[in-house]
């Protein structure tokens, strides 16, 4: 009945069974260290990390390439845009258009990073059920707040996709059809004011059952988190794997530096 | 005569932009060991009643005592709920965790349980109500006599004292009422029904009254 699924939290991979704790603090710290990395040898080397840990994930290759093929729809736009606007040497003319050698690095780099933190964080961040990322980002110490952010955030996600699955089919079952008139607009409007009001009363309601049932803000997983020898493991050889994505990025330009000089 | 578990006096509540209040000079009781069945139209106020009774909404005037005890402020209510299950007219309004177990055992976490004892406690309230099995299943994914069902659990495994059903029988088939109505019976606490639905109160309370503006007339 529901569209928002979380296909690839559900495996039984040796990814899937390690502590959300470890996979959520990998995962940060990698998004972050490809983030800042400039060369196209640390995006390189982290994209391989990733593919890495897709590969011990085992998830669905389809749904995986389903999903970075969204991300690359817009990066089709930065190559569309980024060689004809950066400044440097120019490749190829055509017109008063004209590519540059530094603008087509650029898109590069970007398609690389991009792709590698989104493999990396399907196969650490998306292998966590929603609700378990949340309390292992609160047992992480992050606040409160932020964890029930994004617990809420997911919970009222279905409330709002009901409620809209509802009214459409109430659309449909009058015969209704968009066409490019302003019944269809009219129509339109009215459905996303309706879808408003109704998932606010509606995640009123739930709230106050919640209130009914004690709820003091607190939320309980029945999960025990177990911290286990292969999460040491799979902790210490993937903080190797970051040292060695750091080291491709500050160490060896340093050590080819050196090398040059001698 | 023993003491009423449920007391309300002089209550009037009007809801925001109303022409009319719900309730004027409300007066209403509930005996221990009491099963009791609130009739009337759409509109009559009967959801309204045990909305105020939990301190979900706030009268503009009058009492509300319950186990003896006045309550008037968040902080009262919040011990109210501890003590009175409410289940509510929508199941899904009620289900909001993902899986059943930790839905059930939502509740007695709160109540500041372990959470061995919450499991405990929620297999222990599921295999009542002939729920076995259900643990790992989706709430969202349930039918709607499953939903009502773990809806109930949901609640009667926070042991209240009392508990209010608001329709608990809408949408459900002859089957799954004949089975909610045996669950009550079998309850060994008071409840107040509300229910359009004669034959379903007629199995299970003794006595039913009409709400009204002011009063509760018994039938």
């Amino acid at each position: 009945m529901s569209l928002i699924r979380e296909p690839f939290s559900e495996g039984d991979s040796l990814i899937h069974r390690l502590d959300p704790r470890g996979k959520v603090l990998v995962a940060g710290t990698f998004a972050v260290l490809v983030a800042v990395a400039a060369s196209p040898r640390t995006a390189a080397a982290g994209l391989g990390l990733a593919l890495l840990w897709l590969a011990l994930a085992k998830l669905p290759p389809r749904r995986v390439a389903a999903r970075l093929l969204v991300v690359n729809g817009f990066v089709v736009f930065l190559w569309l845009v980024l060689p004809l606007t950066y400044p440097g040497e120019v490749l190829w003319r055509w017109g008063w258009l004209a590519a540059t050698r530094e603008g087509l690095a650029a898109a590069g780099l970007i398609t690389l990073k991009s792709n590698a933190i989104l493999l990396g964080l399907i196969a650490l961040a998306a292998t966590v059920p929603i609700v378990d990322l949340g309390q292992a980002l609160h047992r992480l110490r992050l606040p409160d707040k932020l964890c029930h952010l994004l617990l809420f955030t997911y919970r009222y996600l279905y409330v709002f996709e009901e409620e809209y699955q509802r009214l459409v089919t109430a659309m449909k079952i009058r015969g209704f059809r968009p066409r490019t008139d302003l019944h269809t607009y009219r129509s339109y409007a009215y459905l996303a004011a309706m879808l408003l009001v109704r998932s606010y009363d509606r995640s009123e309601r739930v709230y106050q059952a919640m209130l009914c049932r004690g709820f003091r803000g607190r939320f309980y997983s029945l999960k025990e988190f177990s911290w286990q020898r292969r999460d040491r493991i799979f902790f210490t050889l993937s903080g190797l794997g970051l040292l060695g994505v750091a080291g491709v990025e500050w160490l060896l330009p340093l050590a080819a530096r050196r090398l040059g000089a001698w | 005569m023993s003491e009423p578990i449920i007391r309300v006096e002089n209550l009037t509540f009007r809801y925001p932009g109303a022409p009319r209040p719900v309730f004027q000079d409300f007066t209403f009781e509930l005996l221990p060991e009491q099963h009791l069945g609130l009739v009337g139209p759409n509109g009559a106020g009967k959801t309204t009643l045990l909305h105020l009774l939990m301190g979900l909404l706030k009268p503009q005037h009058g009492r509300i005592l319950i186990f003896g005890r006045q309550v008037s402020t968040e902080k009262d209510f919040a011990w109210v709920r501890q003590r009175v299950g409410l289940l509510f007219q929508n199941p899904d309004d009620q289900l909001f965790c993902p899986t059943v177990l930790e839905d059930v055992a939502f509740g007695p976490l709160n109540q500041g349980k372990t959470t061995a004892e919450a499991v405990a406690l929620a297999r222990e309230t599921m295999a009542k109500l002939g729920l076995e099995g259900f643990e790992e299943r989706i709430t969202y994914k349930l039918s709607g006599g499953e939903k009502k069902l773990v809806a109930l659990a949901t609640v009667l495994a926070m042991e209240p004292e009392l508990l209010l059903l608001d329709e608990p029988t809408a949408g459900l088939d002859e089957a799954t009422k004949h089975r909610l109505a045996h669950i009550l019976k079998e309850l060994t606490i008071p409840y107040m029904i509300v229910s359009h639905e004669r034959d379903f109160l007629n199995e299970t309370v003794k006595k039913c009254c009409h709400v009204h503006t002011h009063c509760c007339q018994p039938e």
